[in-house]
């Protein structure tokens, strides 16, 4: 069995006094994509902000056998290799196209590492459509280019786990097919992977893992393929059958 | 705690205390209370501008020397009476304040204050100048104010116009915030929502400016036939940072913190002026140092200020529980059912490349339910903010009642009978539930702000409330009408904005995600509530993710994707469209 | 007025709008990163000023031990800070950086021979005890309350500003300072007579703007502090944290203050208090900039001189008053060119 990545157990975040998820416990193995799906609203952008040490938030995360809730700041965690690709992929909209890549190796330019030239490079490598725009600004972008942007910004980083806040989301389907292409190569390059998706067929497809997460626990988790194939997962997006909840 | 110490007999025992100084204290102390009175004038329009408009000013010094020396001028030079000049200060003071506000509160908060500088600054050095005002030497000379005959010529006499003064203005402040317009005042730093209630925030703002200029001009006007003597010194920019100063560290979120802020500086500052340079052995303005350190540490640790934590040693009065009966307010026609209310063509929006919506298309008629509905991202709020007006269409048309709106802002669409709630909850979370629904009845109410301050809105209030009352109550929030809005949980909010939509009494209610957040319940009771006003003939458009919830209430549903119309029809055919399925659950091959 | 007075007075207008420039863009990148409204920048400009004039006649830097106060201060913070992370393995170097080094810095400018120094020794060793002082605040009175509206930001810099003030006092008394310039003399440009001094001023000024321009172009850390005045998230999730950056521009407002300072105090006798009207030029220009462009708040900042300038001349007991007018026209220009909202509950 490969060795864990990052862990949570029982994880709690509050709004006020909301509880916007509830005892999430979940784990990441090295090399794997594992996918948290569940319909709008279920907390799951919550848990990514909270694994990013965006959100206070209580139970435990341990990132490479480290906790590192309330210990380890943002800036520390993207040192580490955990870097978060936001559903609202927050580009850097009046500078260049390079010039946001270039900030993705912050943590690391800040550490020493001097190669971002020949990282640039093997992110043009995955992402050639952002080779051709190097020299535009990311605000023009159109909404597919913008989303590989997120990423390449993110893999400058070189991260250990890749977050990856609904890749899909606005989307055309060719543009999602192509994203999801690339998601399976970096599993392939050995990144691990956290995908957090609506779009339920299309991460159950590439994911080795996935849990449901519905109104703020997780509802289910399995290996991926035998969710694939669970009706009750189409019930909690649809509710087709009329049951309020499949938690029960 | 006993109850030998209530608020009242708080209030009474200060009073009482107040009109004892100019009889039994050294003149000295008279002096610094009559400064205090006057500091407090002044700092009592800036817990209003920055604790309640969320603006500031720098400049309220220059406001105190345009009263002091409108009243300098004009009695000495033109032998005007005091009592005119008051009226002539306040007039200047109305047309600088309002043309200051007009040329920066378009833009962000900040320009206020940066404006006010520049105004402060000027004004010092107009003041410094003008041969005519007696340049850096002043005027000297100034008659005693005259009251019914009584000459008010010594410090003790004239305290009691100060106070009495300062007092009024507290009451009148107090009286305006506890009213329709003090609500809309009281909401100003969420302008999205306010002014889809149909409120004038720049108005608004404007006003409170205003009623701070005018409290330090009065506060100038007093100052100068007190003192029978002005020159510029007081009136400089430092003097506008200090009574801000004592505004942030009384509390800007009382009124009463203005007068503690006032009373804590002034005494501090004698007691530091004397102290410090004999501890350091050195000259310097050590009690500017001890102000700012002061200011700086109450901003990080207690942004309220000091007011609120003096309070906690009072028991507070409890506020009024009952809501009195009063007559309905009228209601406007609502058209019969079926016809068309809100017509949707084309509509397309974009935020720089990106298409949110693209082409969009829709109708709802009165007396029915729509739902729109679509995955995340799909474009439904960017939809929602173009038909209020939030964020108007790039292309397209929108008609509401035969009307077409897509370029009226939201506050002018508020006007014509449409309410909305937001995904993100907006309620002003320190207001009661009842104040926060009242503030959607603001268009159904006439008195201005100068009524309400002397309480000649009374009648209306009761309506108004009684009406929010009665909204709340059918949306099942009767027992929480005197709760903080911040404490109930989010579900309940979201229904506390519905109620705060009805209150306008609309023929067309937008609702992003009402049910969000609700238990099963709960969500019950709303969809029962929703399709009661549906059968009474209002249109309803509802964005919600439960599809339980959607499929049982809609009449109809439209579904969207990329922006675009994907499907529309009746809940079952929606439910079973392969296209919707795959839009929803992904349908890629991998 | 003759041509020769007009091109006089054009020169004192570029000579002073040179540095309302250089303060003019560290107040719009303060704000851009920080959403500060820097108000006590002036007061850099003061204590670089007087500290040079201290330095040049012998004394010690009058504000070292304000430096070395705020170092411990911020050695404590950060200790708490670290300690509450549980990060012991920290503490030596926070308390060495900030209070030790002070401390070292402190006891070495003692022992040198101040008053002989070659002149860029003095002007480095007056900027090594003001400049740290901007990083400093930035920890001490900002840093806690970061995420807060700009109205109370705005409201903590005009306190600092205040604080700052009354130590300028404190420190450098009542009376003006004033230093020999960096080269005596000039010489005569047709009609008009050239001081050395002013064109030193206008070299280095556009010096520091062409090194500011090629730091946020060229340079990684340039780039992230535009980064974050462009998405403050999506800056955060790069690693590049508000802290690192609210300090880095801190240093920076400090340094182009302090040495705006130096820079003007052969040809105007600063006092503990001038330095507020001249950091508020620098923000007339920035307003003409809308507190958003560079080049529009440097351009602006020129026009202020020049209007300054040529204000004093006609009308010289007004000149302050026409300066702080000129941006009323601005803002209204503004307020009607776009319909600007600000909606701070909108995240």
């Amino acid at each position: 069995m490969k060795p864990t990545l990052l862990e949570t157990q029982d994880l709690c975040v509050n709004y006020g006094r909301v509880e916007a998820i509830h005892k999430v416990s979940i784990r990441i193995r090295e090399g794997d994509i594992v996918t948290v799906i569940g319909p709008n609203g279920a907390g799951k952008t919550t848990l990514l902000s909270a694994l990013m040490g965006l959100l206070p938030a209580r139970g435990e995360v341990a990132y490479q056998g480290q906790p590192t809730l309330g210990k380890v700041s943002v800036d520390g965690l993207v040192g580490k290799g955990l870097v978060l690709v936001p559903e609202k992929r927050e580009l850097f909209g009046s500078m260049s196209v390079a010039d946001n890549l270039l900030l993705g190796a912050f943590a690391r330019h800040r550490r020493g590492a001097r190669d971002h030239a020949r990282t640039m490079e093997e992110v043009f490598a995955i992402f050639p459509r952002l080779a051709e725009r190097r020299a535009q600004e990311a605000g023009t972008l159109s909404g597919g280019e913008r989303q590989m942007l997120a990423m390449g910004r993110a893999l400058m980083a070189k991260p250990t786990l890749l977050m990856l806040d609904e890749p899909s989301l606005g989307l055309a389907p060719l543009i999602v097919k192509e994203i999801f292409r690339i998601v399976v190569q970096l599993k392939d390059m050995g990144v691990s992977v956290l995908l957090v998706e609506q779009n339920a067929r299309a991460a159950l497809q590439v994911a080795d893992y996935g849990y449901v997460l519905e109104n703020g626990s997780v509802a289910l988790e399995s290996d991926a393929r035998t969710l694939l194939n669970d009706p009750r997962v189409i019930e909690s997006y649809l509710g087709l059958g009329g049951s309020h909840s499949i938690a029960a | 705690m006993s109850r030998l110490f209530t608020p009242n007999r708080a209030l009474l025992g200060f009073l009482l205390a107040l009109s004892l100084v100019p009889l039994f204290a050294a003149p000295f102390t008279v002096t610094l209370v009559n400064y205090i009175g006057l500091y407090a004038l002044v700092a009592l329009g800036l817990v209003l501008l920055t604790g309640i408009g969320g603006l500031t000013s720098f400049g309220q010094a220059a406001f105190v020397g345009l009263g002091a020396y409108a009243t300098a001028y004009l009695t000495t030079r033109h032998g005007m009476s005091p009592w005119g000049t008051l009226i002539v200060g306040m007039v200047i003071t109305t047309a600088v304040s309002l043309a200051l506000g007009f040329i920066t509160l378009r833009l962000s908060g900040h320009f206020l204050p940066l404006g006010t500088i520049a105004w402060g600054i000027s004004l010092y050095f107009i003041f410094g100048n003008l041969e005519a005002l007696g340049g850096h030497g002043g005027i000297d000379g100034i008659p005693a104010v005259d009251l019914f005959g009584l000459e008010l010529g010594s410090g003790r006499a004239f305290f009691y116009v100060i106070w009495a003064t300062l007092l009024a203005a507290i009451v009148t402040t107090q009286n305006m915030l506890d009213s329709r317009e003090g609500r809309a005042m009281r909401c100003l730093r969420s302008m999205t929502m306010t002014e889809a209630m149909g409120i004038n925030t720049l108005w608004y703002r404007m006003v409170l400016f205003m009623i701070a200029a005018q409290f330090a001009c009065v506060s100038g006007w007093l100052y100068a036939h007190l003192q029978r003597f002005v020159n510029p010194t007081p009136f400089s920019l430092g003097h506008g940072i200090e009574y801000l100063f004592m505004a942030v560290l009384g509390g800007t979120a009382a009124v009463w913190g203005a007068v503690f802020g006032a009373t804590a500086v002034t005494f501090l500052k004698e007691w530091l002026q004397d102290l410090l340079p004999k501890l350091l052995g050195a000259t310097g303005n050590f009690e500017m140092v001890v102000f700012g350190l002061l200011t700086i540490i109450v901003l990080h640790r207690t942004r309220d200020g000091l007011w609120p934590i003096l309070m906690r040693f009072i028991p507070q009065r409890e506020g009024k529980k009952t809501v009195e009966p009063a007559l309905p307010l009228p209601r406007r026609d609502l058209p019969t059912t079926g016809r068309e209310v809100l017509q949707v063509k084309n509509v397309t929006k974009r935020f720089g490349g990106l298409v949110a919506n693209d082409r969009m298309n829709l109708t709802v008629r009165a007396g029915e339910v729509m739902a729109l509905i679509g995955p995340n991202g799909a474009g439904k709020s960017t939809l929602f903010n173009c038909i209020s007006g939030v964020n108007p269409p790039t292309e397209g048309e929108i008609h509401f009642m035969d009307q077409r709106i897509d370029a009226l802002s939201s506050r002018e669409i508020a006007k014509l009978g449409m309410s909305r709630t937001f995904q993100h909850v907006r309620l002003n979370q320190d207001m009661t539930v009842l104040e926060n629904a009242a503030i959607g009845a603001h268009l159904r109410g006439r008195k201005n702000f100068v009524q309400s301050a002397w309480r000649l809105d009374r009648e209306e209030e009761r309506r108004l409330l009684w009406e929010a009352s009665h909204q709340l109550e059918r949306c099942g929030l009767g027992e929480h009408l005197f709760d903080a809005a911040g404490s109930l949980p989010l579900g309940k909010q979201r229904i506390v904005e519905i109620a705060r939509a009805l209150c306008s009494d609309p023929t067309l209610l937008l609702l992003d995600e009402p049910a969000a957040g609700l238990r099963h319940l709960e969500k019950r009771a709303l969809a029962e509530l929703l399709a009661k006003l549906r059968a009474e003939g209002m249109a309803i458009l509802l964005v919600e993710h439960d599809m339980d919830f959607v499929m049982g209430l809609a009449d109809r549903v439209v579904v969207m994707e990329f922006g675009e119309h994907l499907a529309e029809g009746l809940p079952q055919e929606i439910q079973t469209n392969p296209k919707v399925l795959e839009a929803y659950l992904g349908g890629v091959d991998a | 007025m003759d041509f020769s007075v007009a091109l006089l007075l054009a020169q004192d207008g570029v000579t002073n709008g040179a540095i309302y420039a250089l303060l003019s863009l560290a107040l719009v990148l303060v704000f851009a990163v920080t959403r500060v409204i820097f108000i006590p920048q002036g007061e850099f400009v003061a204590y670089g000023a007087l500290s040079m004039a201290a330095i040049n006649a012998g004394f010690l830097p009058p504000t070292m031990w304000l430096v070395v106060t705020l170092g411990i201060a911020v050695a404590v913070v950060e200790s708490v800070a670290a300690l509450r992370e549980g990060a012991t393995a920290r503490l030596p170097m926070i308390v060495f950086r900030n209070a030790v080094l002070p401390i070292l810095a402190v006891i070495a400018v003692r022992y040198l021979p101040l008053k002989s120094l070659a002149y860029p020794l003095q002007v480095a060793i007056a900027l090594a005890f003001v400049v740290p002082l901007g990083p400093q605040i930035y920890r001490l009175a900002f840093q806690p309350v970061a995420e807060a509206t700009v109205l109370l930001l705005l409201i903590v810099s005009v306190a600092v500003h205040f604080m700052l003030v009354g130590l300028g006092l404190y420190f450098f008394g009542a009376e003006g300072g004033r230093t020999p310039a960096f080269t005596d003399g000039g010489f005569t440009l047709g009609p008009t007579y050239v001081q050395f001094q002013t064109l030193w001023i206008v070299g280095i000024a556009a010096l520091l703007i062409a090194g500011l321009a090629l730091f946020f172009e060229r340079s990684i850390y340039g780039k992230a502090l535009r980064a974050t005045a462009i998405n403050r998230t999506g800056a955060r999730l790069m690693g590049i944290s508000a802290d690192l950056a609210g300090k880095l521009c801190f240093t920076l407002a400090a340094l182009v203050g302090a040495f705006s300072g130096i820079l003007i105090a052969p040809i105007t006798t600063i006092y503990y208090d001038t330095g507020f009207l001249i950091g508020l030029k620098g923000f007339v220009g920035a307003i003409i900039g809308g507190l958003a462009s560079y080049p529009l708040a440097a351009a602006g900042a020129i026009l202020v001189g020049l209007l300054e300038s040529y204000s004093s001349f006609y009308a010289s007991a007004y000149k302050e008053v026409i300066v702080f007018t000129l941006i009323i026209p601005v803002l209204l220009w503004q307020s009607l060119a776009k319909h600007h909202v600000d909606d701070e509950d909108e995240h």
